[in-house]
């Protein structure tokens, strides 16, 4: 997750600019080199930005798969914790498994922020966006799981009955030996 | 890797911090437990002789205690605590080659043996001894004469050797009085033949050989016992009480001598009763209230010296000096006791007179000793030791009270607790809030204590500071429940209450109801209970205990209530009842003023509603079908259960008296079962659910009931000492009945097991100890019963919604399906007593207080006597905690909770819950008491006494500079990467 953020931070930063408009041999104080004929450069403008465009919303739905791919990572990680955990309550396991159930409801809720940057026209976000949201499902459903395994989860008839106080006796009796 | 080996090693830390730890560490004893040493009531007294050069006095108690006592301070230098079978007759210190006291008691039919230990011989002779001789000598070598069931030994005090023995067993004789004369090697032994003869037998105490046997006949009849006066004449009543007879064998001649007490007073006061007195020449004779001291002049002369209606008590002689004997004469009067020491032939003169003023509440004078003491101008001091109603014993000396013990605390009957008040303006505080300084000091004492920097004199300070922390004998309540008022009511009659924090006697009141008058000459207390428990609406109130007792041991003799204000230990009122009391029914409802309706039954099954009031008839009649009692004749064998019926009819009409009905009856066969235990569980008890998870989340309903009742029954041939019978010819059966329908709801036999049967009943079960004659062993078993009916409720949004019926109110006529669970183990212990813990809310797991036959208090935890115990539990079971069965019960040597102490003659275990749900309060009495606070769980709901606050304040301190000075330098530390 931070990985994917990273990149696409990042990615923004030092994006070169290709629309750099230095096609005025006045604005530049260097001389083309010998042999650079810019017209070859210059020819057919719209062409370039469209291939620019395109090469850009290729990147980002890629970009896009990626980030969306990037919980698969997580879960494998998760899984490994949990292993390591071991089955029984203390301390070291709730905090796996809450941290488990915490982060794919955390990243649920941030679904839209995470994919801002790939916003596009041209980008189908709903793929990615669906196998974002169902790989944190599968986080939460393996922290529900483990929640279980941990016998954490009231889903026994024991688990509402262990407080009910004793039923009240409507009859009373007393008494023993002679004293 | 190494995460692994790190989670490891954290996990491994985390549960060895888990571990409960049951024992103390050596500086805890005595922080949160008292112990205290008593003796009983004093029997006989013997002072050590001032040419032996020890200033102390043997006691023997009717607690068959056998101690000396410091004559300086009264502290116990010695004690002996004899078993309950070994009744102490009397004592003596023979003179010479041993100087211990001779304790006869009573043991087997015949002369068994003697044993020489510990500073003490004790020989074992026949039943109720009578005299004991101990100034014979045979060349070096002392004699000691003991007359014990109807025989005469002589002992030798070397090795214990029986010398010679004479045998008055097969002569019908009612042996009434072995004199000794003085200087002489003669023995006199008198008593009576049928009721009119009189026999004399003279002895050579040296070899035992017969002298002279004489008898004469006495027309009139003799009554009761006869007291010499000297070596060779006794005086005795006649049959009637009102003549004197004094009866002459000297050289051998009988002769008698009749005065009517009548000649001797003018007014008569019925019949008399002689007080036995070993003084020479002065005897005293009581008629109802008056005292009569009678002087015998020459042969046959009396004289009355003193005629009193003070209660008046005369001590034995004393030899002062060659020829010389003193006695001491107590006489009683409102606020003050009239000591008096005069000689025996000079009654008119006193050596000594004194008074002493003496507490109301320690009743009469009961008995008297003297001791006399050579004062720095050689002339004679006496100091006395007197024994009072209350059991206590005192000595007086110069005027004054030197000492006092509340040896009546060796004997209680019943114990109750009840609550201090709460802390506010105008209730007394102890000085407990001491300046700020001295409470840094202590801390900072503490904290070099943790740091290990502490010198030896700091650690020394450190734990006689946690010893004498006032804060646990203060007089109010506190926030977690651990101090309270143990209320207890001894033998003799008198309330006393204990602080828990450190034990001492907050107040102390003698029942005028449970002593002596005219209407009831053997007063009994039986029963304490909670009278009036104040909370809510009722805040201002006092809260009071009733005591019950009755007039005599009949069943039909009338009983007498007493209400006690347990804040101020006065009495509140009195009732001495028309009716008989055979049983005691605390119900569980209360009036406005939070006074406990109490049901008590008479003889004739009559059932008397206390408090009397209009309120309380109201709010028992609206509950006057559901209420039911039980009745248990362990005589017949039958088991009874009544409902009640109406108001009483015929001549004890009252409102507040009810007509009864036997409703059922269990006859157990008289020939094949007799019950020897019963036991229910405890009237407060709170359980906290009714569902028992188990293993793979199942769920079992316990079957928990207030009308459970455990009976045991064993054959008529088992019910007699371990070791007389077969296996094949002793059975124990266990029971459990409902008592409000009568129901057997289990029965399980034990065969070739017997009693004694000790058991405990507590939520839906109930642990039992017996003994095993197949094995040879002690056995313990566990019986747990679970409402089968119940088990259906398995629908999990059924429970969600709360749409079930497991916690409305159940009638017992509702035909309950019950299953039950028991396993039985071998236990090392006999046992004197079992208990359990209780806590406020019941969540605490418990643990079986076991009272050893050590003397010793012994916590198990109930885990072991847990009937779902296999040899090889599942990984599932043995998460929940169930541990693999083993046959015995295991005995860890820490987790005795009296640790190293020993409550000697020990009796009962009481539990009372603290506010505190983790913990309660433990207290064991016999003999000694002892009080401790118990955390069955560990104390997982508050801090330890000694937490280090000043520790964790400097943590938290240094902790807040660090994070201060790392900010700082973090600051400085990005300002200069900025400038870079």
């Amino acid at each position: 997750m931070e990985k994917g953020k990273g990149i696409m931070g990042s990615g923004r930063r030092w994006a070169v600019d290709f629309s750099d408009n230095s096609t005025a041999p006045s604005s530049r104080d260097i001389p083309d080199p010998p042999g650079f004929a810019r017209a070859s450069v210059d020819q057919d403008d719209s062409t370039v930005s469209r291939q620019k465009k395109d090469a850009e919303s290729n990147w980002k739905a890629q970009k896009a798969w990626e980030v969306a791919q990037a919980p698969f990572k997580n879960l494998l990680m998760m899984g490994f914790m949990m292993w390591m955990a071991g089955n029984t309550v203390h301390l070291f396991s709730i905090g796996i498994t809450f941290s488990a159930l915490w982060q794919p409801i955390s990243a649920l809720q941030g679904v839209g922020k995470v994919f801002e940057p790939y916003k596009d026209n041209k980008v189908d976000l709903l793929g990615p966006k669906l196998l974002f949201i169902a790989l944190n499902l599968g986080g939460l459903a393996l922290g529900v799981w483990k929640l279980n395994t941990l016998g954490l989860l009231p889903i026994h008839a024991s688990d509402w009955v262990s407080s009910l106080p004793p039923a009240q006796e409507v009859e009373y009796s007393g008494g023993g030996i002679p004293l | 890797m190494a995460i692994r080996s790190f989670l490891i090693l954290f996990i491994l830390f985390f549960f060895s911090s888990l571990n409960p730890i049951l024992s103390l560490y050596e500086d805890q004893v005595g922080l949160v437990d008292w112990h205290q040493q008593y003796l009983g009531k004093v029997k006989q007294a013997v002072f050590h002789t001032h040419k032996t050069g020890r200033k102390r006095v043997v006691v023997s108690t009717e607690e068959n205690v056998v101690a000396s006592l410091d004559l300086r301070q009264g502290e116990i230098f010695w004690r002996h605590v004899l078993g309950s079978n070994d009744v102490i007759d009397g004592i003596d210190i023979a003179l010479g080659k041993c100087h211990y006291p001779f304790i006869r008691r009573k043991y087997f039919e015949s002369m068994e043996s003697s044993r020489w230990a510990d500073g003490v011989g004790i020989f074992s002779s026949g039943s109720k001894a009578l005299k004991i001789i101990t100034n014979l000598k045979i060349e070096k070598d002392n004699i000691v004469i003991i007359f014990s069931n109807g025989r005469l030994n002589a002992v030798s005090c070397i090795d214990g050797e029986v010398l010679w023995e004479k045998d008055f067993e097969g002569e019908s004789l009612k042996v009434q009085q072995v004199i000794q004369p003085p200087g002489s090697n003669l023995i006199y032994v008198v008593g009576f033949v049928s009721s009119s003869l009189f026999e004399m037998y003279q002895i050579n105490a040296l070899n035992g050989e017969l002298l002279k046997h004489e008898s004469a006949a006495f027309s009139g009849g003799f009554l009761g016992e006869v007291s010499p006066v000297f070596s060779e004449t006794v005086v005795a009543l006649d049959s009637t009480g009102l003549i004197l007879l004094t009866i002459s064998f000297q050289n051998g001649k009988i002769s008698f001598h009749q005065t009517p007490i009548s000649n001797l007073v003018k007014d008569s006061f019925g019949p008399a009763k002689i007080i036995t007195s070993s003084v020479t020449g002065i005897f005293a004779i009581k008629m109802n209230a008056v005292t009569i001291v009678i002087r015998v002049k020459d042969e046959s002369k009396l004289e009355v010296v003193e005629k009193t209606n003070h209660e008046t008590s005369i001590s034995d002689a004393l030899s002062i000096s060659e020829g010389q004997q003193a006695f001491a004469l107590v006489q009683h009067a409102s606020h003050e006791i009239h000591l008096r020491v005069k000689l025996a032939h000079n009654w008119d003169d006193n050596l000594l007179k004194e008074s002493v003023k003496m507490d109301q509440h320690r009743g009469l004078v009961h008995k008297v000793y003297i001791n006399n003491y050579i004062r720095t101008d050689k002339s004679y001091g006496f100091r006395a030791l007197i024994v009072m109603e209350d059991h206590s014993l005192l000595l007086l000396q110069q005027g004054e009270i030197v000492w006092s013990r509340e040896d009546g605390l060796a004997s209680i009957i019943d114990v109750t607790t009840s609550e201090l008040p709460v802390e506010r303006d105008g209730v007394s505080v102890a000085k407990v809030e001491h300046n700020l300084f001295e409470w840094l000091k202590g801390h900072m004492l503490k904290l070099k204590g943790t740091l290990m920097l502490a010198s030896p004199q700091d650690v020394a300070a450190i734990q006689s500071m946690r010893l004498k922390n006032s804060e646990k004998s203060k007089m109010t309540r506190d926030h977690n429940g651990f101090r309270k008022l143990l209320i207890v009511l001894t033998r003799a009659g008198k309330l006393f209450a204990l602080h828990t924090g450190d034990g001492h006697i907050v107040w102390s009141y003698l029942l005028q109801s449970l002593q002596k008058s005219k209407v009831c000459q053997h007063p009994i207390g039986l029963n304490l209970y909670k009278w009036q428990v104040p909370h809510h609406h009722a805040m201002d109130e006092n809260p009071s205990v009733l005591v019950i007792g009755k007039c005599g041991p009949s069943s039909d003799a009338p009983g007498a209530l007493s209400f006690v204000d347990t804040y101020t230990g006065k009495e509140l009122s009195s009732l001495s009842l028309v009716h008989s009391v055979a049983q005691v029914i605390p119900l569980p409802y209360t009036d406005s003023t939070e006074q406990c309706l109490h049901l008590l039954i008479d003889a004739d099954k009559h059932a008397h509603l206390y408090p009397k009031t209009p309120e309380a008839i109201s709010t028992f009649e609206r509950e006057f079908s559901n209420i039911y009692w039980y009745s248990v004749e362990d005589d017949n064998g039958i088991i009874k259960g009544h409902a009640l019926r109406g108001k009483c009819t015929g001549e004890v009409a009252d409102e507040v008296c009810f007509d009864t009905r036997e409703l059922w009856s269990i006859v157990f066969p008289s020939e094949s079962e007799k019950i020897i235990a019963i036991v229910t569980r405890k009237l407060n008890e709170v359980v906290h659910t009714q569902a028992k998870v188990i293993a793979d989340q199942e769920v079992m309903y316990k079957y928990i009931s207030r009308n459970l009742l455990f009976v045991a029954t064993v054959a008529l041939k088992g019910s007699v000492e371990i070791g007389s019978v077969t296996p094949e010819e002793s059975w124990l059966v266990a029971y459990l009945i409902d008592t409000v329908t009568g129901r057997i709801l289990h029965r399980v036999t034990h065969h070739g097991s017997q009693g004694p049967v000790h058991a405990v009943f507590s939520e839906n079960w109930v642990v039992y100890h017996y003994f095993n004659l197949k094995a040879h062993r002690y056995e313990m078993s566990v019986i747990e019963i679970y409402d089968q009916s119940r088990a259906d409720n398995k629908d999990v949004w059924k429970l969600v919604l709360g749409k079930h019926n497991l916690t409305s109110p159940i009638s017992l006529y509702s035909r309950p399906d019950v299953i039950t669970k028991s396993q039985s183990y071998f236990f090392t212990h006999s046992v004197k007593a079992i208990a359990v813990t209780s806590t406020t809310k019941g969540i605490t797991s418990k643990q079986l207080l076991i009272g050893t036959i050590g003397d010793q208090v012994l916590a198990l935890d109930k885990r072991f006597l847990d009937p779902r115990r296999t040899v090889n539990p599942t990984q599932a079971e043995k998460e929940e905690g169930i541990i693999p069965l083993t046959d015995s019960l295991p005995i860890i040597p820490q987790s005795y909770v009296t640790h190293a102490l020993r409550v000697e003659g020990l009796r009962g275990i009481i539990t009372v819950p603290a506010k505190l749900e983790s913990t309660t309060l433990v207290f064991a009495h016999g003999v000694d008491l002892f009080f401790t606070q118990l955390a069955p769980s560990r104390t997982y709901d508050s801090l330890t006494d000694d937490f280090n606050y000043a520790l964790l304040l400097i943590t938290i301190v240094a902790l807040l500079a660090a994070i201060f000075v790392t900010w700082t330098l973090s600051e400085r530390k990005e300002l200069q990467e900025n400038w870079r």
